[in-house]
């Protein structure tokens, strides 16, 4: 291991497929060069960006075909706009009819983008529409989240209906993000300014213990790389029959009551049986693996 | 936000160049997009930016740009979200530098 650790959380768009993918196996659709830019922004005098916040491709990894979405959190946080989310949509529509080995989407995102509304919203529909048809036609799709803007609002939910959620402990996964959540509700119910808190409650580590995240990994891009690799052998699938969505109901209601309101993921570690709650945000995600997988084999 | 497209003499890039994008639309960033234009001894940029009134400063930086590198032949198309002048001058650098690499 010669090569620097490369952050996927400070990573680009860009640079975390350029990562993750095998070397100069990466072809683009709908490349900056076309200029697919948002009708939207530009009627409302904002800037726009030639891939409208996302890179769609073709690549392989481990000598695998995926198909791979990237969204780029530092424009617009992520956010989903029309072009932007029928380029994901697209790209799981053509994995229905291509039949790739997987879709990776590299989610980082806060959601619909306000600026677009309901053409923001209707892209979030079509895209979980597409998803769970391309997982129908047999391709699983993960999610890998590590980004500042972690996978909040639709994209909460699109990472959701994933196969398997592969994040670090930087990422956060959500519905309602913290902010919007102390803007409506009070600060007594999120103070959105304790960081330490929201990453106890949005961060991987916890959504990983609520089994919601399929594999935790370190800030690495490396480790992001190797999970996808490791989930291209052998993966989770998204409940898809009734019989296994009354299951995953289930399991919700039984998780509602194991851990009876709680506020804070200290909580939920105490409840888990992890011996020192108080240090689990600090744990590298080897140990902190290491820790669960041993509670897991214990009951 | 304001638009405008600037013709600069320059020497000809001569290798082999490539398409390329670099940077991201972020506040106090820009993109660049770098594509091969049409006459090898000049170089074409298109700028779109969010900061209005800064033209002056925007063509110093450009020319600043076009007499340091042999950009001729290449056409430049800028995404800005108020970039001071020394972002810009390093991401077309960037640009340029990442516009050679390779034939890929």
């Amino acid at each position: 291991m010669s090569a620097k650790r490369v952050s996927y959380f400070e990573a680009s768009a860009r640079a975390r497929v350029a990562a993750l993918v095998d070397p100069g196996s990466f072809t683009e659709f709908c490349p900056p060069a076309q200029r697919r830019t948002s009708p939207h922004l530009a009627q409302l005098d904002a800037p726009v960006a030639f891939d409208d916040g996302v890179v769609v491709g073709a690549a392989t990894v481990d000598g695998k075909p995926v198909l791979i979405a990237a969204q780029e959190g530092q424009f617009n946080g992520g956010a989903v706009g029309e072009v932007h989310g029928a380029k994901i949509r697209g790209l799981l529509e053509r994995a229905a009819r291509e039949r790739p080995a997987a879709v990776l989407l590299l989610v980082d995102s806060g959601g619909v983008r306000l600026h677009e509304a309901n053409a923001g919203l209707i892209a979030i529909s079509e895209i979980m529409r597409a998803l769970m048809a391309a997982q129908a036609a047999g391709v699983p799709v993960f999610a890998l989240v590590g980004g500042a803007c972690g996978a909040f609002g639709g994209m909460g939910i699109v990472t959701r209906l994933c196969d398997e959620v592969i994040m670090s402990e930087e990422g956060r996964l959500g519905l309602s993000g913290p902010e919007v959540i102390e803007t409506v509700k009070g600060v007594g119910e999120f103070d959105s300014r304790d960081r330490s808190l929201v990453w106890r409650v949005t961060g991987g580590k916890l959504r990983r213990g609520l089994g919601e995240a399929t594999r935790l990994v370190d800030d690495d891009a490396s480790a992001f790389r190797a999970a996808a690799v490791a989930a291209l052998t052998h993966h989770r699938n998204a409940p898809a029959d009734l019989a296994s969505l009354k299951a995953a109901q289930a399991a919700l209601t039984e998780r509602r009551a194991t851990h009876p309101d709680t506020r804070d993921g200290l909580e939920v570690w105490r409840t888990l049986g992890l011996a020192q709650p108080e240090a689990v945000p600090m744990l590298a995600s080897d140990e902190f693996n290491r820790q669960l997988d041993a509670l897991a084999t214990e009951v | 936000m304001e638009r405008f497209e600037i013709t600069l003499d320059a020497r000809p890039a001569g290798a082999a160049r490539r398409s390329t994008l670099c940077g991201v639309v972020a506040s106090g960033n820009l993109e660049v997009l770098v594509e091969l234009g049409q006459d090898p001894a000049a170089c074409t940029v298109e700028v779109s930016t969010s900061a209005d009134g800064f033209r002056d400063i925007w063509e110093a930086v450009l020319a600043d740009f076009a007499e340091r590198h042999p950009a001729g032949g290449l056409r430049i198309s800028i995404n800005d979200a108020g970039a001071t002048p020394a972002v810009v001058s390093l991401r077309l650098a960037q640009a340029f530098e990442d516009s050679a690499g390779g034939a890929a």
